[in-house]
């Protein structure tokens, strides 16, 4: 990679490593920072979205009429106007997502909006459209949905790779398989083997900020959207093409954003405002209730597994056989194919086979969850790990450290791994005082690991030099987890100023070029490459107008904290800001943009062990002790870092022990909030422990990794684990909730 | 030449076939060269998938170069969160 040619990842830095206060923290702290649904215009309007109130039903008809007389309303808007479906299947599942056609294909699926003068006459209007439904039967998780017997969700689903082709639909969207060597010869070589089923429930990303958006469309067929999303620019795409728009006639302004995690990767509410404020002529905002979030957001998936794992009793594993099957929603496009990917991602093996399916079911579309589908299949596979290495009587960690893949071993998913950190992150628990700490009655401790892939993709930055000798950072990529500083500290570092003297923006799609989005845990690796490149260009420049004043040529100049001198000392050094100062006699405004599509992903991986107390009597669980080791690769702002890791663990914690959709014999959300949604708080969960892992990535200027995601994968297993131990029983499906525990704790014959 | 791997879901184009080289310099010639030698298999590369290089997992590799001897690996396109 052409950015890292340059570099030796092992430098010291000045501002890389170190922990400023972050540059959007005065406005978070003190309320004046703008989110989605703060924005007030001039003579907006407010919006809101008749649901389906049945989890399949035909929609016969919809009559607006009285609706549309109400006092108040000014605009109502129903499939009718929208255009027909059209483009790939995946762009005709998001537009039929985003307001209903012929069937609602879950509860909560839209089927009308209305924008009237305030809250309560839109809802009441709401009210008074007439909707006639036709009941379907319903298939409301996998099993049901594989059935032979099943209700057909979509008629034209034909499963694909699966060779020959069946002729009939199902609910079944797409096989997944990825194999290598002898399954069979290599369970024959085990000494044990452990096969067990488990099962997951659907988990909310549980971001505190519901979805929202505003619309302003003028009289010459453009709206300008401001919306609270993962990527502006993504947004601006999907929006156009549910209307049927050029990308152009719309501009998308990123409000700050309150929590996403991938589910906010996606689109709701942003075409419904715009046709809405289109056909009223006015502006439009709809904000979503929690409720809402919960019954129209795309959750993850629900899965059912069924993990199979032989291994010699020197610790060797000899071969792993892993079937999993992941609800989707009501469209196409559950993460199985990831999951597929990661669940044994980690380990060296020659005999395996991974057989993963994507199958439709009437609950809301699944929405991307940090490392998506990577926390499901690590459960099942992570937990019969366990089990193995009890079996052959070896430490957990010994026997990761045993199988663990380091550079130059194949992935199960095929390619060779480059440089990565796995070891050092096992090592790093085993190290730590946490993992020898005594335990109690009552009390166990489980050990996991997970890996990542991180992403890449499309970033462009642009840096400014004021005349003041500051620089503004402008990028594309809202900042969820930290990007503002990390972007700041990473240009400090390349112009040599103080990190205070550098301001990073988020800008619209106007202001700034293409970037994808803030996902994959890309941001720092890919927009920040383009920060560093942006820079550079800017530091040659000035070295250029520096040498002009000195009569010596560019490359006799270096730059050296922040100040272009002659290498051969001939003349005192010229500080950026006296360069800036004079800009408009060495050459004009002194500016530079760099995009590109990143190259240099590195993968991550991380290994955590948790200390738990089970209560006998309720059942109840207690983490006591919560220890995460993973490889950043570098870490650019430590505190930030620490935050991603203490993040992951915590969503996957709640993932572990409590959360979970309730569903009705209907297909109704029993649970669409959260006092009975419950997501662990700060009360429930101890310090989470964290050290980072810094095995540099040797493609990128300063080692980076990546940090969002793959701190999620392990938490599922090492929570079971622990339970396992406390309890001296294996509970397989999620959640481990008081109620189940008890039950295992009253009934099993484990 | 470069060196193609195929996972269990594209071997049902290849007839069961989990290796082969190809001559190509950039990925849309591997993917030419591979639908002729599997017709039907060019156009199963060109939706959805992502092309690992030496390792390296790039999410829109069409026009991507192909160093000499270059590990390829066709995988699905993943999303993040």
């Amino acid at each position: 990679m052409a950015l890292a040619e340059d570099t030796n990842p092992m430098q010291g830095f000045k501002w890389v490593g170190s922990r400023p206060i972050r540059p959007d923290g005065f406005d978070k702290v003190t309320g004046r920072a703008k989110f989605g649904a703060d924005l007030v215009l001039p003579g907006m309007l407010t919006g809101a979205v008749l649901r389906s109130p049945h989890a399949h039903a035909e929609i016969v008809s919809i009559d607006t009429s009285d609706a549309e007389a109400m006092p108040g309303v000014k605009s109502v808007v129903t499939g009718a106007d929208f255009p027909e479906p059209y483009g790939k299947p995946a762009e005709q599942d998001v537009q039929r997502n985003v307001m209903a056609r012929e069937k609602a294909l879950y509860e909560g699926h839209v089927i009308a909006a209305v924008a009237a003068l305030t809250r309560e006459q839109a809802r009441a209007a709401l009210g008074a459209i007439k909707v006639t439904y036709k009941v379907l039967p319903h298939v409301m998780n996998v099993t049901e949905a594989m059935a032979d017997s099943a209700v057909v969700i979509h008629d034209n689903m034909i499963t694909k790779n699966v060779d020959p082709a069946p002729e009939a639909p199902s609910n079944v969207a797409s096989r997944t398989v990825f194999d290598g060597g002898e399954l069979d010869k290599g369970f024959a070589e085990a000494d044990v083997v452990v096969e067990r089923e488990f099962t997951t429930k659907p988990v909310h990303q549980g971001y505190i900020e519901p979805h929202a958006a505003v619309a302003d469309t003028t009289p010459d067929g453009r709206s300008t959207v401001w919306c609270s999303s993962q990527g502006h620019f993504a947004m601006r795409t999907y929006t156009s093409n549910v209307l049927g728009w050029d990308a152009s006639r719309l501009k998308v302004i990123p409000a700050e954003i309150g929590g996403g995690f991938g589910g906010k990767t996606v689109i709701y509410l942003e075409p419904l405002a715009v046709r809405l404020s289109q056909k009223a002529g006015r502006p439009v905002r709809i904000v979503m209730d929690r409720d809402e979030v919960f019954r129209a957001s795309g959750p993850t998936s629900g899965a059912s597994l069924r993990v199979k794992i032989g291994a010699k009793n020197d610790g060797t594993i000899t071969a792993a056989d892993v079937w999993m099957a992941f609800e989707a929603g009501a469209f196409a496009g559950s993460p199985v194919g990831a999951a597929s990917m990661t669940a044994l991602a980690p380990y060296k093996l020659e005999n395996f086979k991974i057989e993963g399916f994507d199958v439709v079911v009437n609950k809301p579309k699944v929405a991307a969850y940090r490392a998506p589908g990577a926390p499901i299949s690590s459960f099942g596979v992570e937990s019969v790990l366990d089990e193995v290495a009890t079996k052959v009587g070896m430490d957990p960690i010994d026997f990761r450290m045993h199988n663990a893949v380091e550079q130059g071993d194949t992935a199960t998913y095929g390619p060779k791994f480059p440089v990565i950190g796995f070891k050092e992150t096992l090592q790093a628990i085993k190290d730590h005082p946490n993992y020898t700490a005594e335990l109690g009655p009552n009390q166990g401790r489980g050990v996991a690991s997970g890996f990542w892939f991180n992403a890449g993709m499309n970033s462009t930055a642009t840096v400014n030099i004021n005349d003041d000798g500051t620089a503004t950072v402008v990028t594309g990529s809202p900042d969820i987890g930290g990007s503002r500083a990390s972007m700041a500290l990473m240009a400090a570092e390349e112009l040599g100023i103080d990190v205070v003297s550098i301001k990073p923006v988020v800008a619209d799609t106007e202001t700034v070029g293409f970037n994808d989005v803030t996902g994959g845990s890309r941001v720092t690796l890919a927009t920040g490459a383009a920060v560093v490149e942006a820079c550079r260009i800017i530091v040659a420049d000035l070295k250029a107008r520096a040498a002009k004043g000195w009569d010596i040529e560019a490359d006799q100049v270096e730059w050296v904290d922040g100040r272009a001198q002659p290498i051969d000392g001939s003349q005192p050094a010229v500080s950026l800001a006296e360069l800036a100062k004079n800009w408009g006699r060495t050459g004009g405004p002194i500016s530079a943009t760099y995009s590109h599509n990143a190259r240099g992903v590195g993968a991550a991986f991380s290994t955590q062990v948790c200390d738990l107390e089970v209560d006998p009597d309720t059942g109840r669980v207690t983490v006591l002790r919560y220890l995460t080791a993973q490889d950043a690769g570098r870490a650019i702002h430590p505190s930030y870092v620490e935050g991603q890791l203490q993040g992951g663990v915590a969503q996957g914690i709640g993932w572990a022990l409590n959360e979970e959709y309730i569903h009705n014999d209907d297909g109704v959300m029993e649970n669409p909030g959260f006092l009975d949604y419950r997501i662990p708080v700060a009360s429930d969960l101890p310090m989470i422990d964290t050290v980072i892992v810094e095995v540099p990535n040797p493609a990128h200027p300063y080692g980076v990794r990546g940090v969002g995601e793959v701190g999620i994968v392990p938490p599922l297993a090492a929570v079971a684990n622990a339970v396992a131990a406390a309890a001296d029983r294996r509970i397989t499906d999620l959640p481990l909730s008081p109620v189940r525990i008890l039950d295992a704790i009253l009934n099993s014959e484990d | 030449m470069a060196e193609v791997h195929f996972t269990a879901d594209l071997r049902s184009f290849t007839g069961g076939v989990s290796d082969v080289s190809v001559e190509a310099s950039t990925v849309r010639q591997l993917i030419r060269a591979l639908d002729e030698l599997y017709p039907g298999l060019g156009e199963r590369l060109s939706e959805g998938t992502s092309v690992a290089i030496n390792g390296e997992i790039i999410a829109d590799a069409t026009y991507e170069e192909l160093p000499p001897d270059a590990e390829v690996h066709f995988l699905e396109t993943l999303a993040g969160g």
